[in-house]
C-alpha cells in the first residue's frame, strides 16, 4: 500500500470533464406540476418487475400501492398522483423495448396528500423489519443505478459492516441534485444515517463530498447531530469518484476485491438521495412518489432542480421546462455514463437523476475515428488500471477470452474515461459493453452445449 | 406538435477534444525552430533535403493507399513528421536521390506493410535512415562545414548528384564532434554542442530548439516527458561512471548528452507513441534500455553514434514490456499473466 500514500483521499488515474454545474447548482428544488396522463412502467430497478395488483378503471390514490414486489430483488410502485388507471398495457422505456406498465389519468383537482402505509420506528424496528420497509417503500438507489437499495443493505452472514459510507459526490458534469438534496433535506439524511446504521450495524458513517460542493460539506458539518457517529469527508473533484469502488478508495483507502463487493471490504455505501429518502419515508410508512431530478444542458430554456412525479412522461417534462428549436440529443443520466433518448414518450423512472437536452451545435462531432496511436491517454485515465488500448485492439478481433482472463475486462464498470479521452475517438468503452455481453452469451451457449 | 428528430449516441456524450490530427501537428510545429535552425546552420542544400525528404513521404504514402484502394491517410499528418524526421536525422548535403530513397522505405517498408499508423514496430523514419546507412555509409557520413559563407546562395553539388551515382566531395569536409571524438580525439566545448556551433546532420544541432520543441510538446500533454527523461538520466549515469573511470578514454557525460542525434533521437523519435511502450513504468524502462544502448554503442561500437540502433532494438521489444510490465488492476493482487 506504500504508493497509496500518493493517492490519499482520492484514487488513482480518472479525468476531469468540464463540470457545467454552476447553472443549477444554486437553483432550488422545485416541484413539478403533474401531467395530466402518467406512464408507469414495472421495472424501474434491477431485478423482477412489479407485479400489477390494481384494475383498468379503478381509482386510485396518491401513494398506494400499484404493484408489489414481484420477488425478493423486486420493489413496489406506489402510485404518484391520485387518479384513475386508464390502460394496463405495454409502455416504452429507454432502453427501446416496451414492458408492462399503466396509463393512470391525474384526477384534474388532486390533492398533494399522501396515503400511509405501516410507519418504521427507529426505535423498536429491528434491522430486518428496516430492510423490509425499506422495500416496502419502494426504494432504489436513486443515484441512476436503481438496485433494489434493502438488497444491498442486507449484510450476508458471517460478514461484518464496519463503516456506512454516504455517497454525495455526484462526479457525473451537470448533474446537481445531490448537492440541492444535502443543502435542503439534511434532517432527512441524518434520519436516513440512524436507519441505515441499526439496519447495517455499521460503527461509523462517513458522507463523501467533492470539493466543489464544499457549502453542502459546511452545511452538513453545521446541522450533524450528537446522537450519531458522522464524519463528513471532502475529497478532490475528480471523475468517476462517485462509482462505489473509487468511492470507497478515496474515503477509506480501500480497494474492493475484483468480483467482490463493497461489504467484502467491510463496508455499504449508500447515495445521498437515497439516505434522505429513507429517513422521509420510513417513518410514516410512504412509497417513493417522486425525486429530484437535474434538467439542464445548453437547449434547455429553464434549466434547474425538479422534484418530479416517476412517470411523468419526458414530452411532459421539456414541454414544462421550453427546448430550443434545434434540440438534436436528450439523455437520462449524466453525460458521462447517461443513456440518449430515442422517444420522448417515455417517463421519469426511480433511476433517473438527470434529463440533458444539447443542441447540434453541442453535441460531439461525429469524428473521424484514427487507429490507436498507443498513446496511452486511456491507460492513464482507467480507474482500474486496465488497458483500454489493449482490450480495444482485441475487442476488434473477437478475443473476448483473452479480454476476460488476461486483461480483466470484466472489472471494466463503463465509466467511459477512455473514450472521454481517446484523441483518435476510438468509442473504447462501447466495445466494452459489446464484448462484456457477447462473452456472457457465447460462455452460455457453450455451457448449453456441454449441458446437452 | 412540431417533429423532433433525435440522434441516439453511446456515452460517454461529451469527449475531450484531443485529436490524433492535432497531436501530430503540434509534434511538426515543435520541430520547425530545429529544423530551421539546421537551415540557418547548413543553408540552401538542408532546405533541399528536408522538403525532398518530407514531400516525398507524403507523396509516397498517398500513392501506397491509392494502389491498395484504401483511402488516403496522408490528412493525418503522420507521413509528414516521418519525412521530416528523416530529412533531420541526414547530413544537410545528402544528395536528394538518395533522400527519396530513405523516404520510400521508411513509408513502405517501415510503415506501409505493417498496416499504416498505429501497426508499425518500428519508428519508420529510423528505418529509413537505417537502409541509408547500410547502402550508402560514405554519403551518410560525409559531414561538410557548418556556417559555411556561402550556404544560403551555392547548392552543394553532392545534392544534386544525379540518381545512382555518388556525390563528389567538393566543399569542405569537416567533422561532426562525435566522430572527431572518435577518431581523432578531439574534444568539443558543450557550449558549442548546446548553441549548435558544430557540423552534424540538418536537425540535430539546434539542441536548445529541441529542447524548447519537447517542453512544449510535454507541456500540451502530446509527448511522454518520461521517455526522454529516462534516457537522458541513463546517459549521464552510465557516461559519467565510464568518465570516471577513464577519463582520458572516454569523453564527458555533458559531452555525450548533447552530441550526436541524442537530443532529436531521444524528444522526438524514441517518443513516437506507436513504437513505445503505453504504461508510465513501462517507459521508464524502456528509455534506460534506450540510454545504456547508446551508450555502449558510442563507447565501444565501431561507430561513433548509437542513438539509431538503440532506439530501433529498444522499439522491437517494447511490445514485450507492455506484456511484463503491467499496472495493478485494482481490487486484484500484483499476479502477472502473460500472454
Amino acid at each position: 500500500m506504500g504508493i497509496f500514500k500518493l493517492y490519499k483521499n482520492t484514487f488513482k488515474n480518472g479525468i476531469h470533464p468540464p463540470e457545467n454545474k454552476d447553472i443549477t447548482q444554486g437553483l432550488p428544488i422545485r416541484q413539478f406540476p403533474f401531467s395530466p396522463i402518467l406512464i408507469i412502467p414495472m421495472s424501474q430497478h434491477i431485478g423482477s418487475p412489479a407485479e400489477i395488483i390494481v384494475r383498468e378503471g379503478q381509482e386510485v390514490e396518491r401513494g398506494q400501492i400499484l404493484a408489489k414486489a414481484s420477488s425478493y430483488v423486486s420493489v413496489p410502485i406506489h402510485s404518484p398522483v391520485s387518479g384513475t388507471v386508464r390502460k394496463i398495457s405495454m409502455v416504452p422505456t429507454i432502453s427501446g423495448n416496451k414492458i408492462e406498465g399503466i396509463q393512470l389519468e391525474a384526477f384534474p383537482y388532486s390533492g398533494q396528500e399522501v396515503a400511509e402505509g405501516k410507519p418504521i420506528r427507529l426505535e423498536t424496528a429491528t434491522a430486518d423489519e428496516i430492510l423490509k420497509g425499506i422495500q416496502d417503500c419502494g426504494i432504489v438507489g436513486l443515484g441512476g443505478a436503481a438496485f433494489p437499495t434493502h438488497i444491498k443493505l442486507k449484510v450476508p452472514d458471517g460478514k461484518t459492516c464496519e463503516y456506512l459510507i454516504i455517497n454525495g459526490i455526484e462526479c457525473e458534469p451537470y448533474l446537481t441534485t445531490d448537492h440541492r438534496v444535502m443543502l435542503e433535506q439534511a434532517e432527512d439524511i441524518f434520519m436516513g444515517i440512524r436507519y441505515l446504521m441499526k439496519a447495517t450495524g455499521a460503527i461509523q458513517t462517513v458522507i463523501g463530498i467533492e470539493a466543489n460542493k464544499q457549502d453542502a460539506a459546511d452545511h452538513l458539518n453545521k446541522l450533524k447531530p450528537n446522537d450519531i457517529p458522522v464524519t463528513i469527508q471532502v475529497v478532490p473533484v475528480k471523475y468517476p469518484q462517485g462509482s462505489e469502488k473509487m468511492l470507497i478508495t478515496a474515503v477509506l483507502g480501500k480497494e474492493v476485491p475484483s468480483g467482490g463487493l463493497p461489504i467484502d471490504v467491510n463496508v455499504v455505501t449508500v447515495n445521498v438521495a437515497t439516505t434522505a429518502e429513507i429517513g422521509r419515508l420510513l417513518p410514516h410508512g410512504r412509497g417513493i412518489q417522486e425525486r429530484v431530478i437535474t434538467i439542464a444542458g445548453p437547449a434547455i430554456k429553464k434549466p434547474g432542480n425538479y422534484l418530479i412525479p416517476v412517470g411523468t412522461p419526458l414530452r411532459f417534462v421539456l414541454d414544462y421546462v421550453g427546448i430550443q428549436d434545434d434540440i438534436a440529443e436528450v439523455y437520462m443520466g449524466g453525460p458521462m455514463m447517461g443513456v440518449s433518448v430515442s422517444n420522448l414518450d417515455i417517463s421519469i423512472t426511480k433511476g433517473t437523476s438527470g434529463i440533458l437536452v444539447f443542441g447540434n451545435k453541442d453535441v460531439k462531432k461525429e469524428e473521424k475515428v484514427y487507429p490507436c496511436i498507443k498513446c496511452g491517454a486511456c491507460v492513464d485515465a482507467c480507474p482500474i488500471s486496465l488497458n483500454p488500448s489493449k482490450l480495444g485492439i482485441l475487442a476488434k478481433f473477437e478475443s473476448y477470452d483473452r479480454m476476460v482472463e488476461n486483461f480483466n475486462l470484466m472489472d471494466c464498470f463503463e465509466c467511459g474515461s477512455c473514450s472521454y479521452v481517446c484523441p483518435s475517438h476510438i468509442p473504447l468503452v462501447q466495445y466494452f459493453r459489446l464484448s462484456k455481453a457477447r462473452y456472457k452469451r457465447r460462455k452460455s451457449l457453450k455451457q448449453n452445449l456441454n449441458n446437452a | 406538435m412540431r417533429k423532433i428528430t433525435l440522434h441516439i449516441a453511446t456515452s460517454p456524450h461529451v469527449v475531450k477534444g484531443a485529436s490524433t490530427e492535432t497531436i501530430m501537428k503540434n509534434v511538426i510545429y515543435a520541430l520547425l525552430p530545429a529544423a530551421a535552425f539546421g537551415v540557418y546552420a547548413f543553408g540552401i542544400s538542408a532546405l533541399l533535403v528536408l522538403l525532398t525528404t518530407t514531400i516525398s513521404a507524403v507523396a509516397i504514402e498517398h500513392f501506397l493507399c491509392k494502389i491498395s484502394k484504401k483511402e488516403s491517410t496522408v490528412s493525418d499528418y503522420s507521413a509528414a513528421i516521418t519525412g521530416l524526421l528523416l530529412g533531420m536525422c541526414l547530413p544537410p548535403d545528402f544528395p536528394l536521390w538518395m533522400a527519396f530513397m530513405g523516404s520510400a522505405i521508411s513509408i513502405g517498408l517501415g510503415k506501409f506493410i505493417f498496416g499504416g499508423l498505429g501497426y508499425n514496430v518500428f519508428n519508420p523514419a529510423l528505418v529509413g535512415r537505417a537502409f541509408l546507412q547500410a547502402t550508402f555509409p560514405v554519403a551518410i557520413t560525409t559531414w561538410y562545414q557548418a556556417f559555411g559563407p556561402d550556404r544560403f546562395y551555392h547548392i552543394s553539388s553532392s545534392v544534386l548528384a544525379l540518381p545512382f551515382m555518388q556525390p563528389a566531395v567538393d566543399g569542405v569536409s569537416g567533422a561532426t564532434p562525435l566522430s572527431a571524438f572518435k577518431f581523432d580525439h578531439v574534444d568539443t566545448q558543450t557550449y558549442d554542442l548546446a548553441m549548435g556551433f558544430i557540423n552534424g546532420s540538418i536537425g540535430e544541432t539546434g539542441t536548445v530548439f529541441l529542447i524548447l520543441g519537447g517542453i512544449y510538446l510535454a507541456w500540451r500533454k502530446m509527448l511522454n516527458w518520461r521517455i526522454p527523461v529516462s534516457i537522458f538520466i541513463t546517459v549521464f549515469v552510465f557516461s559519467g561512471a565510464a568518465y570516471l573511470i577513464n577519463n582520458t578514454a572516454y569523453p564527458s557525460p555533458f559531452f555525450t548528452l548533447f552530441s550526436g542525434g541524442l537530443m532529436l533521437g531521444a524528444i522526438y523519435m524514441a517518443t513516437d507513441m506507436v513504437a513505445s511502450p503505453i504504461t508510465s513504468m513501462g517507459v521508464w524502462v524502456y528509455g534506460a534500455i534506450i540510454g545504456i544502448l547508446v551508450v555502449m554503442i558510442r563507447l565501444w561500437g565501431g561507430l561513433p553514434e548509437g542513438v539509431m540502433y538503440a532506439i530501433l532494438l529498444a522499439n522491437a521489444i517494447s511490445p514485450h514490456i507492455d506484456n511484463l510490465i503491467r499496472p495493478r488492476v485494482y481490487g486484484t493482487t500484483n499476479k502477472l499473466k502473460l500472454s
